[in-house]
């Protein structure tokens, strides 16, 4: 086939395509969002999901027909999806699942810098980690094929770095003749009761140990000769730095970094004078390796924070661990001109609330000048953090408590938190602030079920927050537009404040990039 | 086909189209038969903060970030985002700036990304037609007129 210049993420959806993948469920997060967008586009059946959970759920029942399927997601999707992942490990599945995660060393979007690799081993589950988009790519189908050969869930690990990357990919023939959907009813297999996991779980080191040794003869993983002086293990983009920053040393490649090739990593260290593991994030593949008794080099400290590049790689084999310099800071994002979560935000300012945030554009309104954003943990956080402050503080601060929440984050995990707020009702009552904004703005403005449209912005059901509101039995509700009514916004605000009461504020006003998106090609998020 | 590389830096602010200038730029590399990486960011960086991407091309590019001290063309978007870039510099990077295109003379002000590819051009050794080729593919037909006359002040600049 003709060679093409591919995002990492466009490599990904083209992958999962010629493999034949029946459904591709997800939720958005910088930066595996454009992989659903690009594989609907090439004509496979992409869904937003609420959250990582649902979206995993959906993969696995599709997998249980018999098919293939894939889920997308973050990092810390990962963290939301986590309870499917650990059991359908046990379960196995019929057809392939594959769960596309995607970390971000140095946070360039996210709260955190956790490393996937972990997830691998606490379940129990293959990943592979491309280095460029040829490998996001090859290893798509090849993540396919291990999973339906094993029956096994399987992790593609990618990072920003791969994600936002283009690079020149060469594919190949699609697979052709998969087989077609039916179910198959096999109860000890798919009811995971102790019973049934029991067996299961020795099912799963079975499978796991078969792995491995099919990862040490023919797995995904390459061997440059060079230099006998020097030896490079090294997994990901990390790779592609090593070979411009030591072109001369000798280089192995890790593309399955669970199970670990554990002695091919061992014979190649044992074949050069110095040895040394580079990769990003955590320390895992070094400590896998000094577990296993090999003698190795590994990365300083520092190197575990941030991205790897190829001056740091350089620094890595020089023994540098002398302060880096701190890059110089360039002019930080900010909410757009006009966007109507400003409004929200000084108003809550102006009646010096403690806000309870929540992760979306509004997050910015914690940075200056607004400042006006107390806490932000992780999705849907708002409710509870926000409910556990009311619930000690003196009255006086109490009361001045105010959970905010976006529309896209209070479907993904903000309707658990409602339901915690109208049940465990603090003294002083609650405020939550539910701003509607018809699309999940943040991560490039893809659909979800508040907004009455699909993946592919055809009309679909829609979510109505008044009604759950109403449902979940909460006394005060109102809905404003925030541009359009803001003293009725803010007195609204004030009553609610005053009250011990429970009260929701619908704040509705579409994103000024989702409207001017609207009519526009999905997908595109180009700034 | 010499075994150099050739990087490439992109910078301004979100909205300034950096990134569909480094779509382009990525693509008329690759139509030339290179190998061509590049790198960019995407997410939080877009709303109006600074942001930059890399391309790089050549016989064969390893890393998609540009190294520190490898960096041979510089093109800024707007002049104060230089300080965020003065260390990827040496002394043979060539910086280009918007200074060097007439704004009189720009019709639209948000076809600059596109003047400043023309300027780029200038020292690239790649036929004009693949250059307004690839424009034409990637631009939308709409207000074409106006990108292509940037494109062409950028180049006469
Ligand atoms: C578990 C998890 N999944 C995904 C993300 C990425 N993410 C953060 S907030 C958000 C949604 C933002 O949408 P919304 O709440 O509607 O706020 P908006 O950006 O529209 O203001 C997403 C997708 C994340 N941080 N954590
Ligand atoms: S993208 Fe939309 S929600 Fe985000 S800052 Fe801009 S206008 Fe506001």
């Amino acid at each position: 086939m003709k060679r093409q210049f591919l995002m990492g993420n466009e490599a990904v959806a083209l992958g999962a395509l010629h493999a034949g993948a029946a459904r591709g469920a997800g939720y958005p997060g910088t930066p595996s969002s454009e992989i659903l967008d690009v594989f609907n586009r090439l004509g496979g059946k992409a869904e937003w999901a609420p959250n990582e959970k649902v979206a995993a759920e959906v993969a696995l029942g599709v997998s249980f027909a018999g098919v293939r399927a894939f889920t997308t997601m973050k990092h810390v999707g990962l963290n939301v999806a986590a309870d499917v992942l650990f059991t359908a490990a046990y379960s196995g599945v019929d057809g392939a699942l594959v769960f596309i995660v995607a970390d971000d060393p140095g946070l360039a979007s996210s709260q955190d810098e956790q490393d996937t690799r972990r997830y691998a081993v606490a379940a129990g589950v293959p990943l592979v980690e491309p280095s460029d988009s040829q490998e996001a790519y090859d290893f798509t189908r090849l993540a396919f094929e291990i999973s339906e050969r094993w029956k096994i869930p399987v992790i593609i690990k990618l990072t920003t770095r791969i994600c936002h990357s283009g690079t020149i990919v060469v594919p190949r023939k699609p697979d052709r003749d998969l087989p077609k959907a039916h179910f198959e009813r096999n109860i000890p297999y798919h009811v995971m009761v102790p019973g049934h996991a029991r067996p299961a779980h020795h099912r799963l080191r079975k499978k796991l140990a078969e792995i491995a040794e099919w990862n040490e003869t023919e797995g995904p993983n390459q061997k440059i000769s060079g230099s006998k002086n020097l030896g490079i293990l090294v997994s990901g983009v990390a790779y592609q730095h090593v070979r411009e920053a030591s072109p001369d040393a000798s280089v192995f490649k890790i593309g399955m970094s669970y199970p670990l090739p554990v002695r091919q990593m061992l014979d190649f260290a044992a074949t050069v004078k110095r040895a040394v593991v580079i990769e990003e994030n955590d320390p895992y593949m070094a400590d896998a390796v000094r577990a296993a008794g090999g003698i190795i080099e590994s990365a300083p400290e520092m190197y575990r924070f941030g991205e790897l590049d190829v001056k740091r790689v350089k620094r890595i084999l020089a023994h540098d661990s002398t302060p880096e310099a701190v890059p110089p800071r360039g002019k930080p994002p900010q909410l757009c001109a006009g966007c109507p979560h400003t409004v929200t935000f000084e108003i809550l300012k102006r009646h010096n609330c403690i806000v309870a945030g929540d992760i979306g554009c509004y997050t910015l309104a914690a940075l200056q000048p607004l400042a006006a954003m107390d806490t932000q943990i992780c999705m849907g956080a708002s409710l509870g953090v926000g409910l556990g402050l009311r619930h000690v503080l003196p009255r006086e601060e109490a009361k001045r408590v105010v959970s905010v929440i976006g529309d896209s984050t209070f479907v993904h995990s903000g309707l658990t938190g409602l339901a915690e707020m109208a049940y465990n009702v603090p003294p002083t009552g609650h405020v939550l602030l539910i701003l509607d904004n018809s699309t999940t703005a943040m991560t490039g403005q893809q659909e979800h079920p508040g907004t009455g449209r699909l993946l592919d912005h055809s009309p679909a059901n829609q979510l109505d927050y008044e009604t759950v509101v109403r449902a979940m039995n909460v006394p005060n509700i109102g809905v404003f537009d925030p541009v359009r009514q803001p003293g009725e916004f803010e007195k609204a605000l004030a009553e609610a404040l005053e009250k011990d009461e429970l009260t929701v504020l619908i704040v509705r006003r579409p994103c000024i990039l989702a409207v001017a998106r609207n009519g526009v090609k999905p997908g595109t998020t180009e700034g | 086909m010499s075994d150099k590389v050739t990087s490439i830096k992109i910078a301004g602010l979100g909205g300034m189209g950096v990134l569909k200038s480094t779509q382009i730029l990525a693509e008329v590399f690759f139509r030339q038969g290179f190998d061509v990486k590049k790198a960019e960011v995407h997410g939080m960086s877009q709303r109006g903060g600074s942001i930059c991407s890399d391309v790089r091309f050549g016989k064969k590019v390893f890393s998609p970030m540009v190294p520190a001290g490898a960096l041979n063309f510089l093109v800024l978007f707007q002049d104060d985002q230089f300080p965020l870039y003065e260390a990827d510099c040496s002394p043979g990077t060539v910086i280009l700036k918007p200074a060097a295109i007439d704004p009189a003379k720009l019709e639209n002000k948000r076809a600059l990304n596109i003047a400043m590819l023309g300027l780029l051009s200038r020292h690239l050794d790649i036929p004009v037609e693949v250059w307004l080729n690839v424009l034409h593919e990637a631009l939308p037909e709409k207000g074409y007129a106006v990108n292509e006359s940037a494109f062409e002040l950028g180049r006469k600049s």
